[in-house]
């Protein structure tokens, strides 16, 4: 059991050590643009040297633990290495003046849903530890789709001409996301309402104890 | 090469769709494929923000996909987590090639 816990803890304290790394900047940023906005505008200015250095930090921990989800075998490891990508891509939102999406990131996807995958994790397994190996051929069939999709994304990328708008910001205001939702997009907003409605109903439905 | 552009964001998001395909395809575990279409929903959502940033100018189009994006994704890992645990109970596991149980 020893042996076993210390071997998950590798990636986590990983998972912890680039989080903190890349967290401490990046909250400091949000933390200045929120003291003064003009502050903001001259750090959030595409070509910054500081913005260049922490998107290569943060991307380059997003792309490490996603490969770690893609190496490892056992289902917790790979969930803790998913809450280290998902968090990376929240700091990636906050890179981006996207400040609300990436809050959003953080509340729903690093402490809702990954806390699902871990009960699931917890309910669907007699050992934590349990593995499903698969097949080798499988595995590098697998890995040459996506190295060829990887490298076909990055070709087209790399000749494709954006007209791109490097507009200044200050970041997003939450009171622009909360008229333009329930303006522009009140119909999908109804319908997502709806929708998590029956989420509820269906999940309570789908894992109650069946009465014998 | 110091100025991030578009490019950048966009290629960060090609490396997760990426694993999470790979994820998908060789997982044989059933929590172990909900973790890789969380991977290909996240790089869906990082081309949406970075579109938003860099194209479209005054609009929330991009960002508002992203928190729709989120909202199905947390919908789908319940349903999917609730079928998984029924998955359980019937084969006690959750092994997908297992439930064959359709296949005839």
């Amino acid at each position: 059991m020893v042996l076993r816990l210390h071997k998950l803890t590798i990636p986590s304290l990983v998972a912890v050590a680039g989080l903190l790394l890349t967290a401490a900047p990046a909250l400091a940023l949000s933390a200045g643009g929120e003291a003064s906005p003009t502050e903001a505008t001259k750090v959030a200015a595409p070509g910054s040297l500081f913005d260049a250095i922490m998107f290569y930090v943060v991307a380059l921990v997003t792309v490490v633990s996603a490969l770690g989800v893609c190496i490892s075998k056992n289902v917790v490891r790979m969930a803790v290495w998913l809450f280290c990508t998902l968090g990376c891509v929240g700091l990636l939102y906050f890179l981006l003046a996207a400040t609300f999406v990436g809050a959003i990131q953080f509340i729903v996807y690093v402490g809702g849903t990954l806390v699902l995958l871990i009960f699931g994790v917890m309910l669907t397994s007699k050992s934590p530890w349990a593995r499903y190996e698969t097949h080798p051929v499988e595995l590098s069939a697998a890995l040459v789709v996506c190295v060829g999709l990887f490298s076909t994304l990055c070709l087209v990328f790399s000749s494709m001409r954006w007209p791109v708008v490097q507009w200044e910001t200050e970041g997003t205001a939450v009171r622009d996301i909360g008229v333009a939702l329930l303006t522009r997009y009140l119909v999908p907003f109804e319908a997502a309402a709806v929708l998590l409605f029956i989420v509820m109903v269906g999940a309570a439905h789908l894992a109650r104890q069946e009465k014998k | 090469m110091l100025t991030i552009g578009l490019t950048h964001y966009l290629v960060v998001g090609a490396a997760l769709l990426s694993c999470g395909i790979y994820v998908m395809s060789t997982k044989r575990n059933a929590i172990g494929i909900l973790i890789g279409v969380e991977l290909v929903l996240n790089s869906a959502a990082v081309n949406f923000v970075a579109f938003d940033r860099f194209l479209v100018q005054t609009t929330l189009d991009g960002q508002i996909a992203t928190l729709f994006v989120i909202v199905l994704a947390a919908a789908e890992a319940a349903i999917a987590v609730a079928i998984c645990v029924n998955l359980y109970k019937n084969l006690t596991s959750v092994d997908v090639d297992q439930a064959s149980r359709l296949q005839g």
